[in-house]
């Protein structure tokens, strides 16, 4: 197994990349703006749902449960699925997967498909896997479509052209739709992509899709959107493929009515997104002939390994802790490196990875805990990313510097009397440092630390100092 | 070893062994979420047309026996000569002088159609969500999408108010395919500006019987 998540084995690390996205103003304008938005329209829907923690009490149950019983109950959606007339096929890995549905779209003889978004299928980068098949992928989500014919990449689970202005857009596409005399208006913008792909939804034989739900126990698959190019995708063309994270399953149909409840208020801050699509294998005279499930693992059982993170794989996938975050709202998604960006990118890239690439990303926060409130299935992110640090530094992938002091504050802290020691020394050290009350910089790698602040040197007597001598005064 | 055994002993591994059955400790997931509504029938049809307009929707409200009377004045005012409707959908309701052709399978005809007049499986209230069950016979999946304009009834006696009412009834056609309207299509892709109209039909409208 060799797991792929987009190209963030070889992203650079966040900060590396982070000091480049935060000089450019355009971007971090965008993403403010449109975040600011969201948030807004989210606040507003959520407030006037008076059991709205209690949904996500249960939305959290159901995926914890769901994630102790998941042999079970993927067992279970393939008997269903098959039994309607599916085909299920098992993916250990991104090139696993990307072979099987390659290998689905030549026996049809195809060279086209059309895609509903997901974003599964950036993380195991099937796009590029098609064309080099001889295969064109159309993204048809107005987002990714933005993304694709600007050769760039997504910055938002859930918006993934977020970063990009009405302006960028139509400069876009009207040089890849050849639209000279095209608009600046959303409306114009709008109307441009449903001209340009509805030719294509009408006459493309097999589309791709994700999906948000698949239910064990009916075999059904649910794929939440806005536009209606997911109905499109899903309802016209004779072969469907779906590929679905083996985490997107939920036990039974009438567990929608928690998950289409938290999902669209927290993904896009309306009550309801306007269409839902739900489909059980295939419907003689409805529909595609032939559907394809492919379920992938790449790395999601080695995030169900850890007992203590397994509750990264409850994602829904709605995007309110990227819009809650102000290091996300600081950065935009790119510099994670990953399709995965914001607070749940943070854990859940690493993790897909067996901590083996993107370290740096679980340091990406200031753990201030804005992604656990609005979390719709209480992924409690902040104590994640905390053990996740610890993880990086116990599985040896910390500098070695970095792991020498941290080894060495140890020790320090072990007892009062080393820590005493270690006070006094640090008040001679720090003397050639302090000017006027404030040491402005520090040495070697303690300079980082002083960059950007100042800091009050260790004062001449330390509390404990200063109690042992309080006892000794006699009280008035 | 095949990818499906691989991936199951992963996920014993990572779990702790295999699980036979969950039916006891599914039915122990807290769920004190309202499964019901509050509001009487009167309330529950005002929440439901308020859901619609907030989503730009039109609502039409007229007594049974004016349900063709009324797709006559819409018609009209739209200056539509007929619509596509479903092969069950009940002749009465479709008034004359206007032609109705029972659907057809060829997507370009849909594609360049005046519209779409289909009824409904059920109504959830306090999303304005009208749910459709594509059943051989009932609106088609694709009858339902490509044309532009869809102007659908909808009785009071099929409005639920609460999204678990409207799944338990979803749950008893569960394997038909569904599809859950909500307002017409809609983006908000483009600087988060909300746009009525994308792919799917772009002017969707109610008759609310009442």
């Amino acid at each position: 197994m060799s797991v792929r998540v987009g190209e963030a084995a070889t992203a650079p690390e966040f900060p590396v990349a982070a000091k480049k996205l935060v000089s450019n103003a355009q971007i971090r304008q965008n993403v403010r703006r449109a975040t600011d938005i969201i948030r807004n329209k989210r606040a507003r829907v959520v407030e006037e749902v008076d059991d709205w923690e209690q949904l996500r009490r249960a939305g959290h149950e159901i995926k914890e449960h769901v994630l102790r019983h998941l042999d079970f109950y993927l067992q279970q959606f393939e008997a269903a699925c098959t039994r309607a007339g599916g085909v299920v096929h098992w993916a250990s890995d991104a090139a696993e997967a990307n072979r099987i549905i390659v290998d689905l779209i030549r026996a049809h003889e195809a060279t086209e498909v059309i895609k509903v978004k997901t974003m599964t299928s950036d993380e195991i980068r099937l796009n590029p896997a098609l064309q080099a098949a001889g295969i064109t992928p159309y993204e048809t989500d107005l987002a990714d479509l933005i993304v694709q014919l600007g050769e760039d990449q997504p910055s938002h689970i859930v918006v993934p052209a977020l970063h990009r202005n009405r302006m960028e857009i139509r400069r876009i596409f009207s040089e890849k739709m050849n639209l000279p005399e095209l608009g600046y208006e959303p409306e114009d913008l709008t109307a441009a992509a449903r001209a340009y792909l509805r030719e294509k939804f009408l006459r493309v034989p097999i589309a791709i899709s994700g999906g948000n739900f698949a239910i064990a126990e009916t075999g059904s698959v649910c794929v939440v959107e806005s536009e209606g190019n997911g109905r499109m995708c899903l309802s016209l063309p004779r072969v469907l493929i779906t590929l679905i994270g083996i985490e997107k399953i939920i036990p039974k149909f009438r567990d929608l009515e928690v998950f289409l409840q938290l999902l669209p208020r927290s993904a896009t801050g309306e009550r309801m997104n306007p269409y839902n699509s739900i489909w059980t294998g295939v419907s003689p005279g409805s529909g595609p002939r032939e559907f394809h499930v492919v379920l992938l693992d790449n790395g999601r059982t080695n995030v169900l390994a850890d007992d203590f993170s397994r509750e990264t794989l409850d994602c829904i996938r709605c995007g309110a802790c990227l819009n809650a975050c102000p290091v996300y709202r600081q950065t935009g998604g790119h510099a994670y490196g990953s399709v995965y960006a914001g607070p749940i990118g943070a854990i859940l890239t690493p993790q897909l990875q067996a901590m083996q690439h993107s370290q740096s990303l679980p340091y990406a926060s200031s753990l201030c805990g804005a992604c656990y409130e609005v979390c719709p299935v209480k992924i409690n992110i902040p104590e994640i990313l905390v053990h996740l640090r610890g993880r990086v530094v116990e599985e040896g992938h910390a500098p070695i510097v970095e792991r020498l002091a941290m080894k060495a504050a140890g020790y320090a802290l072990e007892t009062p009397e080393r820590l005493s020691l270690a006070q006094k020394a640090a008040r001679i050290a720090q003397i050639p440092f302090t000017h006027d009350g404030v040491i402005r910089r520090l040495p070697g790698m303690l300079a980082g630390w002083t960059a950007v602040r100042d800091l009050a040197p260790i004062p001449k007597q330390s509390f404990r100092e200063w109690w042992a001598k309080r006892q000794k005064e006699p009280r008035l | 070893m095949s990818a499906k055994q691989d991936i199951i002993d992963r996920i014993r591994n990572a779990t702790g062994g295999s699980s036979i059955t969950s039916e006891i400790e599914y039915e122990s997931i807290n769920r004190h979420y309202r499964q019901a509504g509050i509001l009487d029938p009167a309330a529950r049809i005002e929440l439901f047309a308020d859901r619609l307009a907030d989503y730009g929707s039109p609502v039409y409200r007229c007594a049974e026996s004016e349900i063709a009377p009324t797709i006559a004045g819409i018609l009209t005012e739209r200056s539509k000569t007929g619509l596509l409707v479903p092969r069950d959908l009940p002749r009465i309701w479709l008034p004359d002088g206007f032609y109705f052709f029972r659907e057809s399978p060829d997507y370009h005809e849909l594609d360049s159609s005046e519209g779409v007049l289909t009824d409904c499986a059920l109504a959830i209230a306090a999303t304005g969500t009208i749910v459709l069950r594509h059943a051989p016979g009932e609106v088609s999946r694709a009858l339902s999408l490509i044309p532009d304009y869809h102007l659908c009834i909808v009785f009071p006696s099929q409005i639920v108010e609460t999204v678990p009412e409207g799944i338990r009834q979803m749950a008893s056609f569960s394997t038909l395919p569904i599809t859950t309207i909500s307002g017409p299509s809609a983006t908000s892709d483009i600087e988060m500006t909300r746009i009525k109209g994308v792919h799917g039909p772009r002017t969707l409208e109610v008759i609310l019987v009442t």
